[in-house]
């Protein structure tokens, strides 16, 4: 038997036994990451659905000095509180979400209209109230839909035609496809792909190293007529091995939770079926030796298990960073960044959730670097493991 | 047969091992006697194939270990200090994983697993997953461990540490039979009555440094005490006197 499938195989057996860490590093991904995602596709979609009709509150402050505006706000479903806040008491009440907005009409307000001045009016929100905005926003086009036909009423009255005021007529011509807009809920997918991946392999890379040494099993290990590096290609394997069953399973739980999901009415398609999902997963694949091989390096650094699972903890945020720089940049996929990992990985995602042609020279390299980068890896963790420093 | 000769280990700028040379006859059971952080764990580590000497040399059976770890290390069984075992794993599922690292074929490891689980008295606990096991089991399944491939050398660093008596008792019958079998026993100790007590020679080091070799009698001789521990505190004490002549004079090779 080799050496390092006997390692792999004693590390896969002792790593089912320890039920607790199995559940944390096999099951968390594939059970709650789906779960997570269907709450808030779920919630986005209450959001958009439920909330453009529905009754809308604005306290108003001083109400009977625009009754005309009350009426028109009355009649677009805006229910309205009187009440008789001052300046202050208006932005206390915002601030402390008594009320969303507040709408204050100054004494100047009936005169200026009067005159044909500029009316003023007063509205108090909190716009780091996410919650609020959507109201907010409401209360402000209904004004201003108010202001608009005040206007042409005027210009009318003077015998100018008001379509004077309308000198140009933009019309939104939005090109997204329905797979294009549900990308913008599933950009964060490939991120929570591999970062549950890269859990699934995290206890096996910890224990490899500064594992081994906590329990003082390390020596003893040493000491077997074995080279050390394939003790840790062994360590490394089994490693592998969780990540690629996790991540079959998170993108298969993802996949049925995205069947039900109903993303078709918010006028979104994903393109999830079986042959997408294996297509994906396999594409994630190459991902595997070279996040083990990447978490056992930093794990070998560390001096115990504790300070082990801070750094490496640390180390799954690094595959997001190329994933928020295209994010925050807006990069289409070149060929160039097909060669960074994880970034080549989220690419050939989307193009698959896409239903794109994914061109064979950026599948060729994604999987080319990503898995000589694996290899390179592997390679410096066995060298590590000969270092003498290893053991504490 | 173990021999060690000029033995030099730095860490840095700290000296762990200075000048380590002694040899372990077959047959015999040799005793690393020596006070904490007096390099006998280096010196073990080194012969152990775990660590790499500075300068010096050491041999297994004539086997270089610098030059020849694997063979090396195929004739060493090596219980280094406080050693742990996989606690999700049985004590007899520990044992046989060493016996597959050693190239033993499945028959072959079952074979020897029981042997050592029936020599060692483990059969209570041997079957049982190893997270609840008490000190002395966790030791006698790392002893069974490090004798699977049936080595002709055997170093333990400090077994006895944290053992009960009845522990310490069954530990030292197991090396007295290792030693009729014909094997080479090295072990370290800090302790004077258990170097007493098991070895038929005795390595005493200091400050990295051998300070006296001989049989238990010989180094109360040398130190002019009847007490060995007397002794032991007169030789490690004395070491920066370079009283070398005195060493010389009770080496008994």
């Amino acid at each position: 038997m080799n050496p390092i499938l006997t390692v792999m195989r004693k590390e896969v057996r002792e790593s089912l036994r320890d039920r607790r860490s199995f559940f944390a590093s096999i099951l968390f991904g594939p059970v709650l990451v789906p779960a997570m995602f269907a709450l808030i596709i779920a919630l986005t979609m209450r959001h958009d659905i439920a909330q453009t009709d529905a009754p809308l509150e604005v306290a108003v402050s001083h109400f009977d000095r625009a009754p005309n505006l009350m009426a028109r706000l009355s009649e677009h479903n805006v229910i309205l509180i009187r009440t008789q806040l001052d300046d202050a008491g208006a932005r206390e009440a915002v601030r402390t979400g008594r009320f969303k907005a507040v709408l204050l009409i100054p004494p100047a307000y009936g005169q200026q209209i009067r005159s044909g001045a500029p009316a003023p009016l007063r509205l108090y929100a909190d716009s780091s109230d996410v919650s609020a905005q959507r109201d907010t926003s409401r209360v402000r086009l209904l004004l201003a839909q108010y202001g608009s036909t005040l206007a042409r009423l005027r210009l009318m009255a003077r015998g100018v035609d008001p379509l004077l005021l309308d000198a140009v007529a933009v019309e939104d011509v939005d090109v997204a496809t329905p797979a294009d807009r549900s990308l913008v809920v599933l950009g964060a997918l490939t991120l929570l792909i591999v970062l549950t991946m890269l859990m699934a392999g995290l206890h096996l890379a910890i224990d490899a190293t500064a594992g081994e040494r906590e329990r003082g099993s390390l020596e003893p290990l040493l000491t077997v007529p074995v080279r050390r590096e394939q003790l840790v290609y062994g360590k490394l394997l089994a490693a592998c091995a969780f990540m690629l069953l996790s991540l079959s399973l998170t993108i298969s739980a993802l996949a049925i939770v995205l069947h039900f999901a109903g993303l078709e009415r918010l006028g979104m398609t994903v393109n999830l079926g079986p042959a997408s999902v294996l297509a994906s997963a396999a594409c994630c694949a190459p991902l595997a030796p070279l996040g083990a091989a990447f978490m056992t390096i930093v794990a070998a650094y560390t001096r115990t298990y504790r300070e082990a699972q801070t750094y490496v903890g640390l180390t799954l945020l690094v595959p997001t960073l190329p994933l928020m720089f295209v994010g925050i940049m807006g990069l289409k996929p070149t060929a160039w960044l097909m060669l960074i990992p994880s970034l080549g990985q989220h690419f050939l995602v989307t193009r698959i959730l896409r239903a794109e042609p994914i061109p064979p020279l950026h599948l060729l390299l994604s999987f080319g670097m990503t898995l000589a980068l694996g290899v390179l890896l592997m390679w410096v963790a066995g060298r590590l493991y000969r270092r003498e420093s290893l053991l504490g | 047969m173990i021999e060690a000769k000029g033995l030099v280990k730095r860490f840095g700028a700290v000296t762990a091992v200075r000048e380590v040379t002694f040899r372990a006859e077959d047959g015999r059971i040799t005793g690393l006697l020596g006070p904490n952080g007096a390099g006998k764990s280096t010196t073990l580590r080194i012969l152990s194939t775990v660590l790499q000497p500075t300068s010096g040399g050491a041999w297994i059976d004539e086997v270089s270990v610098a030059d020849d770890p694997l063979e090396t290390r195929k004739r060493i069984g090596v219980l280094p200090h406080g050693a742990g075992i996989y606690p999700h794993l049985t004590g007899r599922e520990n044992i046989e994983y060493f016996g597959e690292l050693h190239g033993l074929g499945r028959t072959e490891r079952r074979r020897r697993a029981a042997e050592l689980v029936s020599l060692l008295e483990m059969s209570e606990f041997a079957d049982r997953s190893a997270k609840g096991y008490s000190q002395g089991e966790r030791l006698k399944t790392a002893l069974a461990r490090a004798l699977i491939h049936d080595p002709r050398n055997v170093l333990l660093d400090e077994p006895t540490n944290g053992l009960d008596v009845m522990a310490v008792r069954s530990l030292r019958s197991l090396l007295t039979g290792l030693r009729a079998e014909g094997r080479c026993i090295l072990f370290s100790s800090h302790v004077m009555q258990e170097v007493a007590a098991l070895c038929d020679d005795v390595v005493v080091i200091a400050a990295g440094t051998v300070v006296a070799r001989g049989t238990p009698d010989e180094l109360r001789g040398l130190a002019a005490r009847s007490d060995l521990e007397d002794a032991f505190v007169q030789l490690v004490g004395s070491e920066s006197s370079a009283n070398d002549e005195r060493i010389a004079g009770g080496e008994r090779r």
